[in-house]
């Protein structure tokens, strides 16, 4: 892919995000303003803006990828992640701001009196954050090799130093308005080249055999396999290879391919035959560490896709930089309105990535071989459309990727660091936030350098599980159960949270399970939710005598409407 | 395998900063090394787990705060049980022989009643039993019986005596202590519940003089007036709540600046530049306006020139930074300080040091407001409001839009 146009974008969309986070506030204005001046955010701004620190790598990238990969079925993804909202308007959204917590450790202090409860919620702020930040590092090291052949880590560590920098230095004080532009531009991004994709497919004559099984490529097509790779057929295949396979050298040479399952050097180009048939890699016989989710899920679709509905549906009311945007509304009703919103804007942007990921069956097919599937929105407009037109769009797509990273990387720094600052370093001040935002972005960066392989879409489903699993039940039962205890939500979060940490753990490092055992660390929200339920009812039952004095008193201002809490106390 | 190792770090770092916290909570210095005698470390044990026992009791003598503190002063006297009672009840049974309770309580009525320490048998229909004897020492506060500490043993001991008797005076120190935390927290609750409300008497009666300028000439803007005037008042004189957020407090700014401009004209220019995300932040009602008021006061003084005055709110992480920046007169310093310590009263007005003092009670000593001034250099206030703070709730909405 050209990458004369590609590499401006992104470093346009670094500097434009700079410029409106450090001055989109230094419009002074006189007294005869003041009103203006003085507009609380409207629900349709913050909406914005959460949506825009909401949609990450995973949604931009990631949910384009499942779909090229493994079919329509991955489509409880973008469900998923919009149905959260609709939970969290039921159920948390007015409640949590009239609580007047600005972060989640903020909310279990002022529900349960507890210094422990909140340095526990605190502890799972950072846990779920860095496991959301590695996926949004991964997607930007790969992004960048896709446009410019540079290393995986480098796209991560730009993203890490950029963020770092912001954040530090104070320029997200605006913060309402750059997610905000974050919005639109990734929408843009996605929107524009998507319209000229559907032109030129229609241009093509409208291919409708996207979800067909197997995918076949379209045209004769080469692919280079970077890593080794088994390849499992079903019937023989025809293909020409240069390069290693089945432990034989070849040099572009036609092969006919038995059944079965071959095993291909890394480095190999095999060149397919219009109309041949996309083989499938099998991952499982791999033996290395990108243990794969769809493995599991193949076996167990329908557990997988519980899991994954349960996860997302439950997960995003328990995102540490979601959260702190509700604090933006003025009051309890505010918060209502713009959470419909968000519902609105979030559901009109994943009407996209599938289409993306649809297209990519069609026109990229192979890019389910090279493991680079989260490319596919990337590479798909040069791929159709070609020439300028191509590398302009694809400039375009790239630009709003990074956009994705930034929003949502800066939003979880900015949560994990404020934790880490006030909850975890010794004393406070600036120069420890500055060191905990380092701290923040230093870790996750660690990781994706250790850890890699698990799909962008995947690990961000993992730390919606860990969210779902502790901050789940602490914020329901914490708004609607009054006889909720400081041990029984230290116990549920443990048990439920810190089950479904380790599952995660274990996933992330390749744990060498099989079978059902595998499916649940996998998916392990739906076990490790109601786990978290069930402890927290169950210790809060066993410890009745030590429900915070001034529960009732909580729990009314919790659900009163603001202005009836006015005139009772006059 | 690297990638195993990776994912584990993951998963335990959170893990390993809680026990970090945990160990940090709960470490206790009892290896000393080679440092001191064995009398010495003995003195050491016994002070540190006083030290222990001290916190909880400082918030005064509740069924929580005994069970915290009982286990640290059973070991602080070595016995089988210890107990500690209220007027009525058994706060807490530490130890052995739980079944006494109500015959303590029956034991009690005498010394509860005297305030004198006394040693009684107990009588046990358990054969093996270990408490026979209650040694009860009662728990003063001013001369007033709160509770009694009782410690249980298997015989009468003269030395049991003398160190319960020992112990209760030193938990009876704690909770006068308690007592005088008490009393401060209502002394300066009642402060801030008389300072509140207080607006400026010159304010008042300039405003009304600068109205009754403009009722002949320009009746229509001397209704306006009057209507900005009623908001403010309505706003400094509500009743409910201590707290409120910065939106509503910055319209009562608003006004109050309406009726100051009336007053200079063009003489007064201000201007603002506020975070929207920060507008919804609770804070101590009327905390800002005194500063403002301060800021016209010292740009307008000795000079016949324009003043600018610059608010600034502003969105840092888990804070909002107000700032009120003036180009008059300044102050200097060392006036400055002993206004905000208390030694010289100001000339007129509570300002300064009254909002100074309800930032630092309502959220501890780091908020107080930072000043930045000299002489001729004109003055620039910071604040900083947490976003949260438990028991800070603004009282419901007023601003309609």
């Amino acid at each position: 892919m050209n990458s004369s146009y590609a590499v401006p974008a992104v470093a346009l969309v670094v500097l434009a995000t700079i410029l409106v986070g450090a001055f989109g506030l230094r419009i002074s204005r006189t007294t005869s303003d003041f009103y203006v001046a003085s507009r609380t955010v409207g629900p349709r701004l913050n909406a914005a803006a959460i949506s825009g620190e909401y949609l990450s790598a995973a949604s931009f990238l990631g949910i384009a990828g499942l779909v090229l990969v493994q079919g329509p079925d991955m489509l409880w993804y973008p469900v998923g992640y919009t149905a959260g909202y609709l939970v969290l308007l039921l159920f948390v959204a007015a409640p949590l701001r009239r609580s007047g917590a600005y972060t989640l450790p903020d909310f279990a202090e002022a529900r349960l009196s507890s210094q422990a409860v909140r340095r526990l919620a605190g502890a799972f702020v950072v846990g779920t954050g860095w496991l959301y930040l590695r996926p949004q590092l991964q997607g930007a090291g790969l992004t960048l090799t896709v446009l410019t052949d540079a290393p995986d880590w480098l796209g991560g560590v730009i993203v890490a130093v950029v963020v770092v920098a912001i954040v530090a230095a104070g320029g997200m004080r605006s913060i309402t308005f750059v997610q905000a532009f974050q919005y639109w531009l990734k929408l843009t991004a996605l929107l524009v080249p998507a319209l000229f994709l559907i032109l030129a497919w229609q241009g093509d004559g409208a291919p409708r055999h996207a979800f067909d099984e197997p995918a076949t490529f379209r045209e004769q097509r080469v692919v280079r396999v970077d890593g080794t790779l088994n390849l499992k057929l079903d019937r023989p295949l025809t293909v020409t290879v240069s390069g290693t396979i089945d432990g034989r050298s070849h040099d572009d040479k036609e092969l006919q391919l038995a059944a079965g399952t071959h095993h291909i050097e890394g480095g190999t180009r095999l060149t397919f035959a219009k109309g041949a048939e996309v083989p499938e890699p099998d991952r499982s016989a791999n033996g290395g560490l990108s243990p794969s989710q769809a493995e599991s899920r193949g076996e167990r679709p329908l557990y997988a896709t519980y899991g994954l509905i349960l996860a997302t549906f439950l997960g995003t009311m328990g995102l540490p930089h979601v959260v702190v945007r509700f604090y933006t509304s003025p009051h309890g009703v505010a918060a209502r309105r713009t959470t419909v919103a968000v519902l609105g804007l979030i559901g009109a942007f994943y009407l996209l990535p599938p289409v993306y990921g649809a297209l990519g069956r069609l026109y990229a097919p192979e890019l389910t071989l090279t493991g680079d599937a989260d490319a596919a929105a990337l590479l798909l407009p040069d791929r159709m459309i070609g020439g300028l037109g191509g590398d302009l769009l694809g400039a375009l797509v790239a630009g709003g990727a990074f956009a994705a990273f930034l929003s949502t990387a800066s939003g979880l720094t900015m949560a994990v660091a404020g934790v880490l600052t006030q909850d975890v370093l010794p004393s406070r001040g600036v120069r420890h936030f500055r060191l905990g935002t380092v701290l923040a972005m230093a870790v996750p960066l660690a990781a994706s350098a250790l850890v890699g392989g698990l799909p962008v879409a995947d690990s961000v489903g993992l730390a919606f599980a860990v969210s779902a699993s502790s901050f789940c039940p602490l914020l329901v039962l914490g708004i609607w159960w009054r006889r909720l205890t400081p041990p029984g939500a230290a116990a549920g979060m443990l048990v439920g949270g810190g089950s479904a940490l380790l599952a995660v753990a274990a996933t992330m490092a390749g744990f060498p399970g099989s079978g059902a055992l595998h499916a649940l660390l996998a998916w392990p929200a739906l076990w490790s939710v109601p786990l978290g339920f069930l402890t927290m009812i169950l210790v809060s039952l066993a410890t009745p005598g030590r429900v915070p004095a001034g529960t009732a008193a909580i729990l009314a201002r919790f659900h009163l409407p603001e202005e009836l809490r006015a005139e009772v106390k006059a | 395998m690297s990638g195993f190792i990776a994912g584990l770090c993951v998963a335990i770092l959170p893990l390993l900063a809680a026990g970090f916290w945990l160990g940090r909570r709960t470490a206790r210095p009892e290896n000393l090394g080679g440092l001191g005698t064995p009398v010495e470390h003995a003195t050491f044990e016994t002070l540190h787990t006083a030290s222990l026992a001290a916190p909880p009791l400082r918030a005064g003598l509740t069924e929580e705060t005994a069970r915290k503190s009982a286990r640290r002063l059973r070991s602080l006297l070595g016995t089988d049980a210890l107990c500690l009672t209220d007027q009525k009840d058994v706060l807490v049974w530490d130890g052995v022989g739980g079944h006494h309770r109500t015959e303590i309580m029956e034991l009690l009525a005498g010394p509860l009643e005297s305030g004198r320490g006394e040693a009684f048998p107990l009588t046990c229909d358990t054969p093996d039993c270990p408490v026979r004897w209650a040694v009860v020492a009662p728990l003063t506060v001013d001369d007033r019986v709160h509770g009694a500490l009782v410690a249980c043993a298997p015989r009468e001991s003269a030395v049991l005596v003398r160190a319960a008797g020992e112990v209760a005076r030193w938990v009876s120190v704690q909770l006068e202590l308690a007592d005088l935390d008490q009393s401060r927290t209502r002394l300066i609750e009642a402060e801030i519940k008389a300072l509140r409300a207080q607006i400026s008497p010159h304010f008042i009666f300039n405003s009304l003089a600068v109205i009754a300028s403009f009722v002949r000439t320009d009746p229509e803007r001397a209704r306006e007036l009057l209507l900005e005037f009623a908001d403010f008042t309505r706003y400094s004189f509500r009743r409910h709540g201590d707290f409120t957020t910065l939106a509503d407090e910055l319209h009562a700014i608003d006004h109050y600046l309406a009726l100051v401009r009336a007053r200079f004209g063009d003489r007064l220019s201000v201007t603002l530049q506020i975070a929207p995300e920060v507008l919804p932040v609770a804070l101590p009602f009327l905390c800002l306006q005194p500063l403002v008021e301060n800021a016209v006061k010292h740009g307008l003084e000795g000079k016949a020139d324009k003043c600018r005055i610059q608010i600034t709110a502003q969105d840092a992480g888990a804070e909002a930074l107000v700032v009120i920046e003036d180009d008059g007169a300044g102050m200097d310093p060392v006036l400055l300080r002993r206004i905000l310590a208390g030694e010289v009263s100001p000339s007129g007005g509570i300002g300064l040091s009254n909002v100074d003092d309800r930032l630092r009670q309502v959220y501890g000593d780091d908020y107080g407001l930072v000043i930045e001034t000299a002489l001729g250099a004109g003055m620039k206030i910071t604040a900083r409001l947490p976003k949260y703070q438990p028991g800070v709730h603004s009282a419901g909405r007023l601003t309609r839009e």
